[in-house]
């Protein structure tokens, strides 16, 4: 079958790149097998527990339930593209160590590129809000407090407010 | 990697009706975020699938030649809630699309695939309906448009034929002219949860704010596919604004309705909250049309 692969062209995490992939790859198969970004969990691969959120073209998917085909022009981000040039955290990152927002981590990544996406937008948002904009994500070590002050105390901070 | 047997990429429109034809047996895939889980699930497993997601001429909400408001079929959720003419002139379905799943969902899921998977619960659903939203789809000899009531023939079962996609749906102007509406999705969760029923109600007042001329409703989970109330609707209409009207108007959406039994929720109690849901949406849709309840 003639269109088994497909070669693709993106940007990941600043870099531009080239490559085959399998038309049945998800993206986060692509990303983890290809790239070997592993801050993208395979998690219920559903798109329902937000382990595998990516950021493409500064919007969060759930990249599960993103076909690796789709990515071609795309740019994408992952955890790994926050790292500053000298392997410095992004504030966000910072803010999750100081609020204990970590248990096992394993939902971490995904929590936190949605966090990027809500502090990119440069608004003031309210808790119930943040709620909201997180709900899209689940942590089984019950860390949501925690989370959700992290992400908080990195918007205000960004807002010149703490 | 998803159990698929090929994956055909569509280009543009005609591109799509070109493979729709090629491949009679293939499933069109729009944002992903039902197929490729039932493809999970293994119920669509091993399938073709033609990708219609690449087409960026179905995205965006614009208003067109004939004064209707254009909605792109694969505008997602998130580009329709944030959309300024939606806010203007519709901003009921940019909220009721803001209650689908999570935020991934809403950036990943289309309106276009939300109303051709055929489902009762599309968020979207009911308030198209409410508005008297017109499908259109395409295919070998060009454009045809129905009224969304006609596109739902069945559970699961839309009116697309095997050489047609959704291209966009349409709200003409005397359906959105000087018109407010309210969605209430009742659910167990406030989030990544399908509607037990959801109600979109919306009226348009007198010039002097003291009479319903136009009420429409319509719910999602009321029966095998949306629907509008027609008894309702005929009760609130050249009323007063009064609490009467209201419970008038809430009490015949009985007439209308039809919703089961199901593990989500029972028949009675569907019932009992259709009749608050429709009251409700009532009366907020004449607080945001400026109404005030005599």
């Amino acid at each position: 079958m003639s269109n088994r692969y497909k070669l693709i062209r993106c940007t990941i995490n600043g870099r531009e790149v080239e490559q085959m992939v399998d038309v049945r790859a998800s993206l986060t198969d692509m990303l983890r097998n290809d790239f070997r970004l592993t801050s993208v969990k395979k998690g219920c691969e559903v798109g329902e527990c937000g382990a595998c959120n990516v950021l493409i073209n500064g919007e969060c998917f759930n990249s599960c339930l993103y076909l690796a085909a789709w990515a071609d022009g795309k740019n994408i981000c992952t955890l790994e593209g926050l790292m500053g040039p000298g392997g410095e955290l992004a504030d966000i990152q910072q803010a999750f160590i100081d609020e204990a927002a970590i248990q096992c981590g394993f939902c971490t990544p995904g929590f936190i590129m949605t966090a990027v996406e809500i502090l990119e937008r440069g608004k003031e948002y309210t808790d119930d809000e943040l709620r909201r904009l997180l709900s899209g994500h689940l942590c089984r070590c019950t860390g949501y407090e925690n989370i959700l002050r992290a992400v908080k105390k990195a918007m205000l901070k960004r807002l010149g407010k703490a | 990697m998803y159990d698929l047997k090929a994956l055909y990429e569509a280009q543009s429109v005609q591109d799509a009706v070109r493979l729709r034809l090629e491949h009679p047996e293939a499933q069109i895939l729009a944002g992903g975020t039902d197929v490729l889980v039932q493809i999970r699930e293994g119920r669509r497993a091993g399938k073709e699938l033609i990708s219609i997601y690449g087409i960026d001429a179905l995205r965006g909400v614009a208003i067109d030649g004939e004064e209707n408001i254009r909605i792109g079929s694969l505008t997602s959720f998130s580009h329709i809630t944030g959309d300024p003419i939606i806010q203007k002139y519709i901003n009921v379905l940019g909220e009721a699309v803001d209650m689908v799943g999570g935020p991934q969902i809403r950036n990943a899921g289309t309106i276009g695939g939300n109303t051709c998977n055929g489902v009762t619960s599309a968020d979207s659903a009911s308030t198209l309906f409410a508005w008297d939203a017109v499908i259109e789809l395409t295919g070998e000899k060009g454009v045809r448009r129905l009224p969304i009531q006609e596109f739902y023939i069945s559970a699961g079962k839309v009116d697309i034929r095997p050489d047609e996609i959704q291209t966009a749906i349409l709200i003409p102007r005397a359906s959105y002219e000087s018109c407010s509406g309210h969605y209430i999705k009742y659910a167990m969760r406030d989030a990544m949860d399908i509607a037990t029923t959801g109600c979109s109600v919306n009226v348009v007042l007198s010039p002097d704010k003291k009479t319903i001329l136009r009420a429409r409703i319509a719910y999602g989970v009321a029966g095998p596919v949306p629907l509008r109330c027609g008894h309702a609707e005929a009760a609130a209409q050249g009323k007063p604004l009064t609490e009467e009207t209201a419970e008038a108007f809430a009490a015949a959406v009985l007439s209308d309705i039809r919703p089961r039994d199901s593990w989500r929720a029972s028949r009675a109690f569907r019932e009992h909250i259709a009749v608050e849901l429709a009251k409700r949406g009532l009366l907020e849709s004449i607080r945001l049309a400026g109404g005030e309840l005599a």
